[in-house]
């Protein structure tokens, strides 16, 4: 009986576990915190199985409250979307776990609508994931972004500046998105992917259309922060909550990198987006300008979240240039570094939520050689999480740049291949002068260190960091076991 | 050029909505007004939906028993009004959550407008 | 032909796991110094002896082979002891005895802080060392000899100090810079040619690379392996890394790091480019120009250095070269000469500097003008430098005469009288910049000086060990182990001949 909705359950699970915490929270401070890390682990379970279901017997196609598309929505569990669901669950496990703490000395009194907003966004996420339908994914697209408002201006008064402008850039994404669906739903009467997809197969792609699908596409890349649509992104990431960046930084770019492939690789015919209309290499130009850019302004930061947050602009550049190299190398780096960008960025930002619950300073300047002795293992973690954002085997971030190199050769795309080298320099550039901060002393100061606190005591701060520099490892080697039995079976048709 | 003026004058009303909010956006300096802006934005996005659904000599799409339900030409199409239903309501709550993090800086800064805002932010 | 017969053998694998397993050992026992040495050692010789056991199969013309798991589709971690890979584990693993015992000596005499992490980030090193020797495609080496970068990285800053935290930095740029085009060259083979196993002879031969082609892609893997050999312009890390404590110089950047760049260096000349490609597209001629004017600068400017560890390091700069350009002659004597060479250089120069730092563990001296008269004192070390020196100059009956004799002997048969004044001016070099040093030491009387007695035998008996393996060698190239045969086999399977 549950069976048949397995589709539909990632989505129910996290919006009732967002409904059930505010009235459950009476019981107890550690309640919504109990609830928020249930759901997720749940989800994460339930997808586990669907992912194994859907490779062995293909996908699945649920009709919401049983009215058949395409005039109902349905939601689509195939390869890519039960991928990214299950890679969103499993985030959230970690981040929440962690964030026990953090959330609630940041945000004293208030872990209750903490955690159900965080519940909502990630609800919306699965739904984003999940529809197969454009006009349900901007309702999706809004929730997440309005829980992520909530979740990202809810600390200092700073924060709701920085978020007055997420809110702006968003809203006039989202705007953007919901005017291309208006104009392709004008060109072919449909809202329903698979349905504009064989309809368009039939009718070409009008110039109508074409308009339409750039407005998607500008919506989106606003929301992924793809360069030059990023300008929101440092500040919000800098100035929000530690927990709600730790959440935010590695999913919310990674679900709007997937609408870019539901669109451009599924909605429309992969041939038409790569060969004949210039979406794919407009993205990959973009994608490469935004990893040199958002590396040098890395390294040009003084505080530790704003260089991860310039970091991510230049991550999400790469999975911009695989997406954009539209082909099978690139289509694999492009989500595999998904994959590994989320792990990386999760267990980075959590290393500098715990440097905040030791009641120290994001100033990079700031960061001193006693923090190998009292958080060894934080300095560990971030020296794995680094090494992996540098791109240095045996790491998961050097494989992803291995194939998004050898999908950049295959092009004969020179020039991202020296994007590519280049930036791995410029990110060794910033990540080891923290690195070299962590555990070398300044200045001849070869002095007796001051006897340490060990601040690395509580095991829900540590172990989840612990956790993902370990994860970055296994899947660094074990990254053929991702490509094939996970990626390769979602490459679109035609590759 | 007359008939795309005449055939299309609701959509070139509606770009100029567009243009107009997002002018607001992008220009003005005080907060509420770009809220104000980006709400005569999405408005006109809602606009363009409704514009589109419109038939000539057709009507709302309520079943009138004087119109058979098969004859569907009769009727404007109901889905985007239903849609937009939706986007209204997203708006209304976009617009809530603007206004709530507007109360919260002007507590703290007494300002909404953006240079001021910058300067007591330093 | 002469392809080695490949069989299925965990040995390689337990060669680099050797000195993994004792990193975790050495960090447990950091309360507890003799253990933590202990440990080193154990893992050292456990090394050698894993290495040994492969010999009589390189020998033979057997290499032992294990695929571990995939690492990209198609491309596996995959570990082959095949005749060059033993040769330069084996130099490397038993080096690496002598050098544990030395660091201890060291270490200890001159109370250095942080040994624990000096002797893991050690064993750290010599497992990816040993990881480059036994690769058996592009992307395990490539892996390794990044996991070579890191692992140095902190031997580099041991001392914390601002000099040795720039030297790090220095470095990491270089270092790391040539990886990533390393990198770049090794997804170019792959999608060139749907494979990266290295190949006796070349692999790129199949390829349909046009010449010019495979010149951009000889110059990014030059890059790549040059850093790492010192080539010029690619050299500046090796003297600035200088500040590391001097165990760490001799055994890293004599033997193991740089000696990884120019084993890259043979390994992309004979495996994947191969000396026919080579000769083809010219490409030997861009290696014997930087090589050549590698060894000819680096001599004169050692020269100038009155530093000590500086003048060996910029000597070691030219020694490096010296390989490169015996590949670069694309002959039997001279990739025999190359071979021998890393060898050689990696036994004398190891003394040198080990030389170098027992001095300045006895008497903390570092510059070359301050050695008036220490010879008297210290009879043994200097006694040792003396050799380490006359054999880098060549002269018989030492192990660098041999090798540079084969170097010789293969610009003849090229035709290459260039190359063959290069290494003679070279030779006249060498023994300018160092026969003053021993000259001071032992003629130039300076009473101060002779106060100090020898330096602690923990110091001083490894480094008479390698001076008299330098003797050894030069008299019986097949004594104790078959360097020599070894290099036979080496340039037979490059060359592509049939065994002699």
């Amino acid at each position: 009986m549950i069976l048949g909705h397995l589709a539909v359950l990632s989505i129910v699970f996290f919006f009732f576990g967002a409904l059930i915490i505010p009235l459950v929270s009476r019981l107890g401070g550690w309640v919504p915190h109990a609830v928020a890390v249930a759901t997720s682990a749940i989800v994460f379970v339930i997808n586990a199985t669907n992912l194994g279901y859907v490779l062995s017997q293909g996908t699945i196609r649920y009709a919401l409250g049983g009215w058949q598309p395409p005039i109902g929505i349905e939601l689509v569990l195939d390869p890519l979307s039960s991928f990214f669901v299950l890679l969103l669950a499993g985030i959230a496990v970690v981040v929440l776990w962690h964030s026990r703490y953090p959330a609630a000395a940041e945000l004293p009194g208030r872990t209750a609508p903490f955690y159900s907003a965080t519940l909502l966004m990630l609800g919306a996420f699965s739904g984003i994931v999940l529809t197969g339908d454009l006009f349900n994914l901007y309702v999706f697209l809004e929730i997440a972004a309005l829980a992520g408002y909530a979740l990202l201006g809810g600390g200092s008064a700073r924060a709701a500046v920085a978020t007055f402008r997420y809110l702006i850039f968003g809203t006039v994404g989202a705007s953007f998105y919901l005017l291309g669906v208006g104009l392709i739903y004008l060109g072919t009467g449909t809202l329903n992917m698979a349905d504009l997809s064989a309809i368009m197969a039939v009718t070409g792609v009008e110039p109508l259309l074409v308009i339409g699908f750039v407005f998607i596409i500008t919506g989106v890349g606003l929301k992924m922060a793809l360069f030059p649509l990023h300008l929101w992104l440092p500040d919000v990431y800098a100035s929000a909550v530690s927990s709600s960046t730790a959440l935010i930084a590695p999913l919310g770019t990674k679900v709007a990198a997937y609408i870019l492939i539901r669109i451009l690789y599924f909605v429309l015919n992969p041939d038409l987006s790569r060969f004949q209309l210039p979406f794919t290499q407009v993205l990959g130009i973009l994608g490469a300008a935004g990893i040199i850019w958002g590396s040098i302004m890395a390294i040009a930061q003084k505080d530790m979240k704003r260089m991860l947050a310039y970091s991510s602009v230049a991550q999400i550049g790469y999975i911009a240039l695989g997406i954009g190299l539209g082909n099978t190398y690139g289509f694999i780096g492009a989500v595999l570094h998904t994959l590994n960008h989320a792990c990386m960025k999760a267990c980075l930002f959590l290393v500098s939520g715990n440097l905040m619950a030791a009641g120290r300073s994001q100033s990079i300047d700031e960061l001193d050689h006693s923090l190998r002795k009292s958080m060894p293992w934080t300095s560990l973690s971030f020296t794995i999480a680094a090494l992996s954002m540098i791109g240095l085997p045996p790491t998961a971030g050097f494989f992803s740049k291995w194939y998004l190199l050898l999908g950049s050769i295959e092009n004969s795309a020179w020039i991202y291949v020296l994007v590519i080298v280049a930036s791995s320099l410029l990110n060794a550039v910033y990540f080891f002068r923290v690195i070299e901060r962590l555990y070398l002393p300044r200045g001849e100061a070869a002095t007796e260190e001051a006897p340490v606190v060990v601040a690395d005591n509580r095991l829900s701060l540590v172990a989840p960091v612990v956790f993902l520099a370990v994860l970055l490892v296994v899947l660094g080697l074990g990254n053929v076991v991702v490509v094939r039995q996970l990626i390769q079976p979602m490459l679109p048709a035609g590759f | 050029m007359i008939e795309l003026i005449d055939d299309y004058y609701a959509y070139w009303f509606c770009f100029l909505l567009l243009t107009i909010g997002l002018y607001g956006v992008i220009v003005k300096r005080n907060l509420v007004k770009k809220v104000i802006g980006l709400s005569i934005f999405q408005s006109a996005i809602i606009l363009f939906f409704i514009i589109a659904a419109y038939k000539d000599n057709s009507t709302v799409p309520i079943l009138d028993p004087r119109i058979e339900v098969t004859n569907a030409d009769a009727y404007i199409n109901p889905l985007p009004h239903t849609l937009m239903l939706t986007a209204i309501v997203v708006g209304v709550a976009t617009l809530g959550v603007a206004f709530a993090l507007l109360i919260r800086i002007y507590g703290k800064y007494a300002t909404l407008d953006e240079d001021t805002l910058m300067e007591r932010m330093k | 032909m002469n392809v080695p017969q490949v069989y299925a053998s965990s040995a390689p694998l337990w060669a680099v796991l050797a000195s993994l397993f004792a990193v975790p050992a050495i960090l447990a026992c950091t309360r507890v110094p003799n253990l933590r040495e202990a440990c080193t050692l154990i893992a050292a010789v456990a090394k050698l002896a894993i290495v040994l056991t492969l010999v009589p199969d390189a020998l033979n013309g057997r290499a032992a082979a294990i695929e571990l798991l995939e690492i990209s589709p198609g491309i596996s971690l995959a570990l082959k002891a095949d005749a060059l890979g033993v040769f330069f584990a084996l130099i490397a693993s038993a080096l690496w005895i002598v050098t544990s015992v030395y660091s201890i000596g060291y270490m200890r005499g001159n109370g250095e802080k942080k040994q624990t992490r000096f002797y893991a980030s050690f064993a750290l090193s010599l497992a990816s060392t040993i990881g480059i020797a036994f690769s058996a495609n592009l992307l395990t080496f490539l892996l390794f000899y990044e996991l070579l970068t890191l692992a140095t990285y902190p031997l580099v800053v041991h001392k914390e100090s601002p000099a040795a935290v720039r030297a790090g930095r220095m470095y990491l740029a270089y270092a790391l810079t040539a990886g990533l085009v390393f990198l770049a060259g090794t997804g170019w083979v792959y999608m060139a040619t749907g494979t990266l196993d290295f190949k006796a002879g070349g692999m790129l031969a199949s390829s349909g690379l046009d010449a010019n082609s495979l010149r951009v892609l000889f110059c990014l893997f030059m890059v790549g392996v040059g850093v790492k050999s010192g080539i010029m312009p690619l050299h500046s890390w090796l003297p600035a890394a200088m500040v590391a404590p001097t165990p760490v110089s001799a055994l890293l950047h004599a033997v193991a790091v740089v000696k990884s760049g120019v084993f890259g260096i043979l390994r992309v000349v004979g495996f994947i480019f191969g000396p026919e490609l080579m000769a083809l597209a010219r490409l030997d001629l861009i290696l014997a120009i930087f090589c050549g004017s590698t060894i000819l600068l680096a001599s004169l400017i050692a020269l100038r250095q009155d530093n000590l560890k500086r003048r060996l390091a910029y000597s070691t700069v030219g020694h490096l070269s010296y390989i490169g350009l015996g590949a670069a002659l694309l002959t039997t004597t001279g990739f025999m000469g190359s071979t021998l060479h890393l060898a050689a250089h990696a036994l004398m120069k190891i003394t040198l500097f080990f030389c170098a730092g027992a001095i300045y563990v006895h008497t903390h001296k570092t510059e070359i003008s301050q050695l008036d008269g220490l010879g008297r004192a210290m009879p043994w070390t200097f006694g040792a430098f003396g050799i380490g020196a006359l054999g880098l100059a060549g002269l018989p009956p030492l192990n660098g005469f041999v090798s540079k004799f084969y170097l010789c002997l293969g610009a003849l048969d090229a035709g290459q009288t260039t190359i063959l004044a290069i290494y003679l001016i070279s030779g006249l070099l060498n023994a300018s910049y160092f026969f003053p040093i021993v000259v001071r030491a032992f003629l130039i009387r300076d009473l101060k000086n002779e106060k100090y007695g020898e330096a602690s035998v923990w110091v001083v008996a490894p480094l008479c060990l390698t001076a008299a393996l330098a003797v050894a060698f030069g008299i019986f190239p097949d004594l104790i182990a078959p360097i020599f045969t070894l290099a036979e086999i080496i340039a037979a399977e490059i060359m592509q001949l049939a065994p002699s």
